[in-house]
């Protein structure tokens, strides 16, 4: 009974939890990367407690794999010690952590999983309680094999109608962010439904639950349908049965309704999330580099769109174009389809599988005064290395038409040939 | 009593300390470097006993650990804000950084006003204006983990139930 949220704890506590309580429970997995599991270490080894169960525990090298400098590979050394000496036995560097957990079958319907990563987020959209947490938590995880929450109350993102040719999944979570705000939802459970969410396919839905953390939000959630197990059969390794459920009578804080037909391509603007104006309105501004990847929307629906585009043309000279499968699996379907080649003829740049420029650490940093559009979840100051550059963010579409011209530019444009 | 740093609505984890100081975890460290992009005088002239006054939405964004630990290096009394993205709240209570939450004493002291707080009853005055201001108080779940000094203290002597006890 209730919202996604307190269907999927009730389920997994035997009894009825509402919004307000404080709960703890079992989770699933822990998820930590290269970024966040050298503050998990130290605060596993201050406890002095033994893990819990290490078939719980999953770490990625995503963030800068392989290390691009001395002091990563002195830290992904030290994770890897400690991999070696606990044994465990999930340990992954084949792409972006997020992406990873699901193709892996991680991510089931009404799972609980803790990540020390924001956008953990993002296993909502399979119906699994996904949630961002700092790396000590992760540490205590591995200790207790539980972890607490507050059961948080829920606002409603309710999408109808259908949307236009050039607009796509990316445009309709932007214009929410634009609505909520970068803190609209902050502590909240925020649960994307309607027709429009029913009808989606699964990779299109993961980037409503990933760009949930971008509104504050502890968790994003999609009820898990039909298909959802088809999706989880079919690209995962999951193991069936997979549970279907709904909100059962749900008491919503907030519902918002937005009819899709209406939206044009959106684009979050330098220096926030939820600075959206639809792309008109931003056409035509200068762009030094395009970077197509990420948990967002770096898998391969993604590449074949801006293929799409791409295909038997060349991109401006003077901007830079980076792609990165969000992993290997994704690489390889790409390369199957011939989609490399169509990005390589093209004159981009195809990075390593993993998180690549969207955290600055991996290649492609901007130099001050450079501006970058990109189909990542966030836009930070100095987030892709100048503090002094701009970032802006759309949909894989819009980058591949921008890509093309040198300048933010419509992809309808080039949908319609 | 202390100093007021005042800082704007959703400071995220990259304005608190940008991601390249991220390669050390030495909380002295990283202070060298706090606020350095919004606030560069604030790493050299903050002195223990200040005060962070945030607005709305403190420390959304990533969920690194650094950013709490960064604001407990340089030794301030506490953090006030309006409210907090939820990672950077727990994030906080973990490590044990005081963290108080008042919409009003974060709209209303200024930078550089003289502020006095009582973590323990939540009472935040301002001297400056003659205001007094109550935080929220903490769930008493919560109060456990800060007054143990953050939740790796409280592992150390209590299982993990013991915290719905």
């Amino acid at each position: 009974m209730g919202t996604l949220v307190e269907e999927i704890l009730s389920r997994r506590l035997g009894k009825p939890v509402h919004a307000g309580e404080i709960v703890l429970t079992d989770v699933d997995y822990i998820m930590s990367h290269d970024n966040t599991t050298p503050l998990a270490i130290k605060a596993f080894r201050e406890i002095g407690k033994p893990v819990k169960d290490k078939n719980k525990i999953v770490i990625h090298f995503d963030h800068a794999f392989p290390a691009p400098n001395l002091l990563a590979a002195e830290a992904q050394k030290r994770i890897l010690d400690f991999i070696k000496e606990q044994d465990l036995p999930h340990f992954y560097h084949q792409g972006v952590c997020h992406q990873v957990m699901i193709e892996e079958g991680f991510v089931t319907p009404g799972s609980i999983i803790i990540g020390g990563d924001s956008h953990s987020n993002t296993y909502g959209a399979l119906g699994s309680f996904g949630s961002g947490f700092g790396s000590t938590e992760i540490g205590v995880a591995w200790v207790a094999g539980k972890t607490w929450f507050r059961v948080p109350e829920t606002i409603l993102a309710r999408f109808t109608g259908k949307t236009q040719p050039g607009v796509y999944a990316k445009d309709v979570m932007l214009h929410l962010a634009g609505v909520l705000g970068m803190d609209g939802a902050t502590y909240r459970s925020l649960e994307f439904g309607g027709d429009y969410i029913e009808n989606l396919p699964v990779p299109e839905r993961i980037i409503f639950s990933n760009m949930s953390t971008e509104v504050g939000a502890k968790c994003g959630l999609i009820a898990p349908d039909q298909i959802t197990a088809d999706f989880l059969s079919q690209h995962t390794k999951a193991k069936p049965p997979f549970e279907q459920f709904k909100a059962v009578h749900p008491r919503y804080e907030r519902v918002i309704d937005i009819d899709v037909s209406q939206l044009s391509p959106q684009v979050a603007c330098h220096p926030d999330v939820d600075q959206v104006k639809p792309l008109e309105q931003v056409a035509g501004l200068p762009i030094d580099e395009v970077f197509i990847g990420t948990c967002t929307n770096g898998r391969y629906e993604d590449l074949e769109i801006a293929a799409s585009i791409l295909k038997g043309r060349q991109v401006n000279r003077y901007t830079r174009v980076i792609v990165n499968p969000a992993s290997t699996a994704i690489y390889q379907k790409a390369e199957k389809a011939g989609l490399i080649r169509i990005f390589q003829d093209a004159g981009c740049v195809i990075g390593v599988v993993g998180c690549g420029a969207c955290i600055g650490r991996h290649g492609g940093l901007l130099a001050p005064k450079e501006r970058a559009f990109t189909t990542m979840n966030r836009n930070f100051i100095g987030r892709m290395g100048s503090p002094e550059a701009e970032i802006y963010l759309g949909s894989p579409a819009a980058a591949a038409a921008t890509a093309l011209e040198g300048k933010i530019t419509d992809p309808r444009k080039y949908l319609e040939v | 009593m202390g100093k007021a740093w005042k800082f704007e609505d959703n400071l995220n984890t990259d304005e608190i300390i940008p991601a390249r100081y991220n390669i050390t975890i030495v909380p002295k460290e990283l202070a060298k470097n706090v606020f350095c992009e919004i606030k560069p005088a604030f790493a050299s002239n903050v002195k223990p006993g200040d005060v962070v006054v945030g607005g709305m939405n403190f420390g959304c964004g990533s969920s690194r650990e650094h950013a709490p630990i960064a604001i407990k290096g340089s030794e301030v009394r506490c953090v006030i804000a309006g409210s907090y993205a939820r990672i950077f709240f727990r994030n906080a209570i973990n490590i044990g950084l005081p963290i108080l939450e008042s919409v009003e004493a974060s709209r209303e002291i200024q930078e550089g006003d003289e502020v006095d707080v009582d973590l323990e009853t939540g009472r935040i005055e301002n001297f400056t204006s003659g205001k007094v201001y109550f935080a929220k108080p903490l769930p008493k779940f919560v109060m456990q983990i800060v007054q143990a000094g953050g939740i790796v203290n409280f592992l150390k002597e209590h299982d993990i139930e013991d915290l719905m006890a």
